[in-house]
C-alpha cells in the first residue's frame, strides 16, 4: 500500500527545546495509525505537524519534510488553509461551536465555498448519519451543540471534520474526554471512516491502539523508536523499550 | 486569639455588607433628590410641555419655554453619532490586539491605549476648540466648527478606551479550541475571527459597546466645551446643540435657588438618570441572553 502521508527526517524546536528528533514515518493509505507513548513523548506534537497546527506559534521552528502525496506541506508555498481542507482534525476535548448543530457542520461547508442551501442540507445530513449521530439528534437540528453530551459532542465534531471532505483526519486522544460507551460508539466510527479516509490516531489507551490501528508507532523522548503492524508492536516487539512500555512496565 | 479572629471576621463582613448596601443606598438617595426636587417643577410647567416641548429656553424674558425634547434630542445626536465612529473602530482595534498584533506592537500599543482613558476629560475639551473644531470648520467650509460633529468625533475617542479594552478581554476569553477548530476546517484567520470569535465573544463586545454608550452618555465637560451650546434645535451634525449634560452644568450655577428654571434641571437630571439606567439594564439582560456556556 502506498503511504499517504510520509515524515522524513523531521525535527521540530519549541525555543531552545527539542521537541522531535529526526522522525520518519510512513502513513498508509486508508488505514489507522496509532501514535503511541507516554506523556510528553511529542505524539500529540507530530500529529498537529501534519496540518501545520503549529503555524499558530511562532516559538516553533521545524526542519525536515512531510509529504502528503508526495508534496512537501512544510515547503513555504504550502497554503496551509488549504491544506487543512485535505487534513482534517478532532480534539482532545470535544470543541463544537457555540452554534447550532446543523450551524456547526455547515460552517466547514460554507466556508470552503458550497453555497446551495439544499447542497448544504443535504451534505450536513450525510456527515452526521456518517458519524453515527444522526438518530439522536436528527430533532434537534437547531439545538445549541453545546446542549450535546460529551460523546455526541465528539462525534458532531467528527460530523464537523468530515463534511469537508478531507483525506486525512487526524484525531489527538479524541476519547480521552469519554465514557466508555462513548469510546466505543467512536471507535466503531473509525474503523468505518477508514474506508474513506487516512487517519492518524493519538492514543494513550494501548487497548484503543490494538482495537482500532492497523499500525503503530512507538513514541519516546522525541522519537519514534519502532513502527510497524499493530500486532508486530504488541505481540513481538523488537525494542526493549516498546516492550517494557507495551507491557505496562512504565508510562 | 480563636475570638478575635472570629471577631474581626464579623467585623470585616458587617463593614462591607454595609459599604455595599451604601452603594445601593446613594444610587436610590440620588434618584430620590432629582425626583424630589424634580416633580417641583410641574407646579408651573405643564408636563406634556416639558416632555414634548422642542424649545428649552428658561431664562426668556418674557414667556420662559421648559421643551425637554431638544436636550434629549441633542444628546443622542451626539452620541450615537460617536458610536457610529467608535464601535466599529473599537471592535476592530480590540480584535488586532487580541489576534493579530505581533507582541513588540501590542507592549506599545496596549498601555496608550489605556493611558487614553485617564485624560481628563477637560483636555480633550481644549482640543475640540483648538484643534478639531477648525478643521471640522475648514473641511466644510462652516465659519464655526463647535457642533454636533466635533463632539460626536470628541466623545468618540472618549469611549474608544472602554470600548476597546472591554471588548479585547471578551475576544481573549473565547477558548482557543474554538479557533483551533475553525482553523482545522480550513478557514482563514479573517473568516475564523469574523464567524467564530467575534460571534463567541458577543456578549462581552455588546456590555463594551453599552458601557462606551453610558460614558457617552454621562460626559459633560467635553461637549460642554467643544459643541456650541446653542439652545436652538439641531437639524444635523454641523447646528451646534446643548446636551442634558451641558445644560445642567451651565444653568444650576447661575439660576436663583427654588425657582422653576432650578427645579427643572432637576427634572432634567432624573430624565438623564432614567435613560442612564436602561442602557445598562438592556446591557445587562443583552450580555446575558448572548452568554453560552463555557464548558
Amino acid at each position: 500500500m502506498r503511504n499517504k502521508v510520509e515524515v522524513k527526517n523531521l525535527n521540530l524546536y519549541f525555543g531552545e527545546k527539542h521537541a522531535l528528533k529526526n522522525i520518519s514515518l510512513g502513513i498508509p493509505e486508508h488505514s489507522v495509525v496509532a501514535l503511541i507513548g507516554p506523556s510528553g513523548c511529542g505524539k500529540s506534537t507530530l500529529l498537529r505537524s501534519m496540518n501545520r497546527m503549529h503555524d499558530l506559534n511562532s516559538t516553533v521552528r521545524i526542519r525536515g519534510e512531510i509529504l502528503l502525496d508526495g508534496h512537501n506541506i512544510l515547503h513555504g508555498n504550502t497554503n496551509p488553509v488549504k491544506l487543512r481542507r485535505r487534513i482534517g482534525m478532532v480534539f482532545q476535548k470535544p470543541n463544537p461551536f457555540p452554534k447550532s448543530i446543523y450551524e456547526n457542520v455547515a460552517y466547514g461547508l460554507e466556508i470552503n465555498g458550497v453555497t446551495e442551501k439544499d447542497k448544504i442540507r443535504e451534505m450536513v445530513e450525510q456527515s452526521i448519519r456518517g458519524s453515527s449521530l444522526w438518530d439522536e439528534v436528527k430533532d434537534d437540528l437547531h439545538k445549541p451543540a453545546l446542549d450535546l453530551s460529551g460523546g455526541q459532542q465528539q462525534r458532531l465534531c467528527v460530523a464537523r471534520a468530515i463534511a469537508v471532505e478531507p483525506e486525512v483526519i487526524l484525531m489527538d486522544e479524541p476519547c480521552s474526554a469519554l465514557d466508555p460507551i462513548s469510546t466505543a460508539k467512536i471507535e466503531a466510527l473509525i474503523l468505518r471512516l477508514k474506508e474513506r479516509f487516512t487517519i492518524v490516531i493519538v492514543t494513550h489507551n494501548m487497548q484503543q491502539a490494538q482495537r482500532v490501528a492497523d499500525y503503530t508507532a512507538f513514541m519516546y523522548l522525541g522519537e519514534v523508536i519502532e513502527a510497524g503492524r499493530t500486532a508486530d508492536i504488541f505481540g513481538q516487539p523488537k525494542q526493549d523499550l516498546t516492550r517494557n512500555y507495551v507491557s505496562g512496565h512504565f508510562g | 486569639m480563636k475570638i478575635n479572629v472570629y471577631l474581626a471576621d464579623r467585623l470585616a463582613s458587617i463593614l462591607f455588607q454595609v459599604a455595599g448596601w451604601l452603594s445601593v443606598a446613594i444610587l436610590f438617595g440620588i434618584f430620590a433628590l432629582l425626583l424630589f426636587n424634580g416633580v417641583k417643577a410641574f407646579a408651573h410647567v405643564q408636563p406634556s410641555e416639558f416632555f414634548l416641548g422642542t424649545i428649552w429656553n428658561p431664562a426668556a424674558y418674557d414667556r420662559p419655554q421648559y421643551g425637554i425634547i431638544s436636550l434629549i434630542f441633542s444628546t443622542l445626536l451626539i452620541t450615537s453619532g460617536a458610536m457610529l465612529i467608535a464601535v466599529p473602530l473599537g471592535i476592530g482595534t480590540a480584535a488586532y490586539l487580541a489576534e493579530m498584533a505581533p507582541a513588540s506592537v501590542y507592549r506599545f500599543l496596549k498601555p496608550a491605549i489605556e493611558l487614553f482613558a485617564g485624560i481628563p476629560s477637560v483636555a480633550v475639551g481644549f482640543i475640540g476648540i483648538t484643534v478639531v473644531a477648525p478643521a471640522i470648520a475648514r473641511i466644510f467650509g462652516l465659519n464655526n466648527g463647535l457642533n454636533a460633529l466635533n463632539g460626536s468625533l470628541l466623545l468618540a475617542i472618549m469611549a474608544l478606551p472602554t470600548i476597546i479594552t472591554v471588548s479585547e478581554d471578551a475576544i481573549r476569553a473565547v477558548p482557543t479550541t474554538f479557533r483551533e477548530a475553525s482553523f482545522a476546517l480550513g478557514a482563514s484567520p479573517w473568516v475564523t475571527l469574523r464567524r467564530v470569535t467575534l460571534p463567541a465573544a458577543l456578549s462581552g463586545i455588546l456590555a463594551a459597546v453599552m458601557l462606551g454608550f453610558g460614558r457617552a452618555l454621562g460626559e459633560t465637560m467635553t461637549v460642554l466645551m467643544a459643541t456650541g451650546n446653542a439652545l436652538a434645535f439641531p437639524n444635523g451634525f454641523f447646528d451646534p446643540v446643548r446636551t442634558m449634560t451641558a445644560a445642567i452644568a451651565i444653568e444650576l450655577g447661575e439660576t436663583a435657588r427654588d425657582t422653576t428654571h432650578y427645579y427643572a434641571l432637576f427634572a432634567v437630571g432624573a430624565v438623564l438618570f432614567v435613560i442612564s439606567l436602561v442602557v445598562n439594564v438592556l446591557s445587562e439582560r443583552l450580555a446575558r441572553r448572548f452568554r453560552y456556556k463555557n464548558e
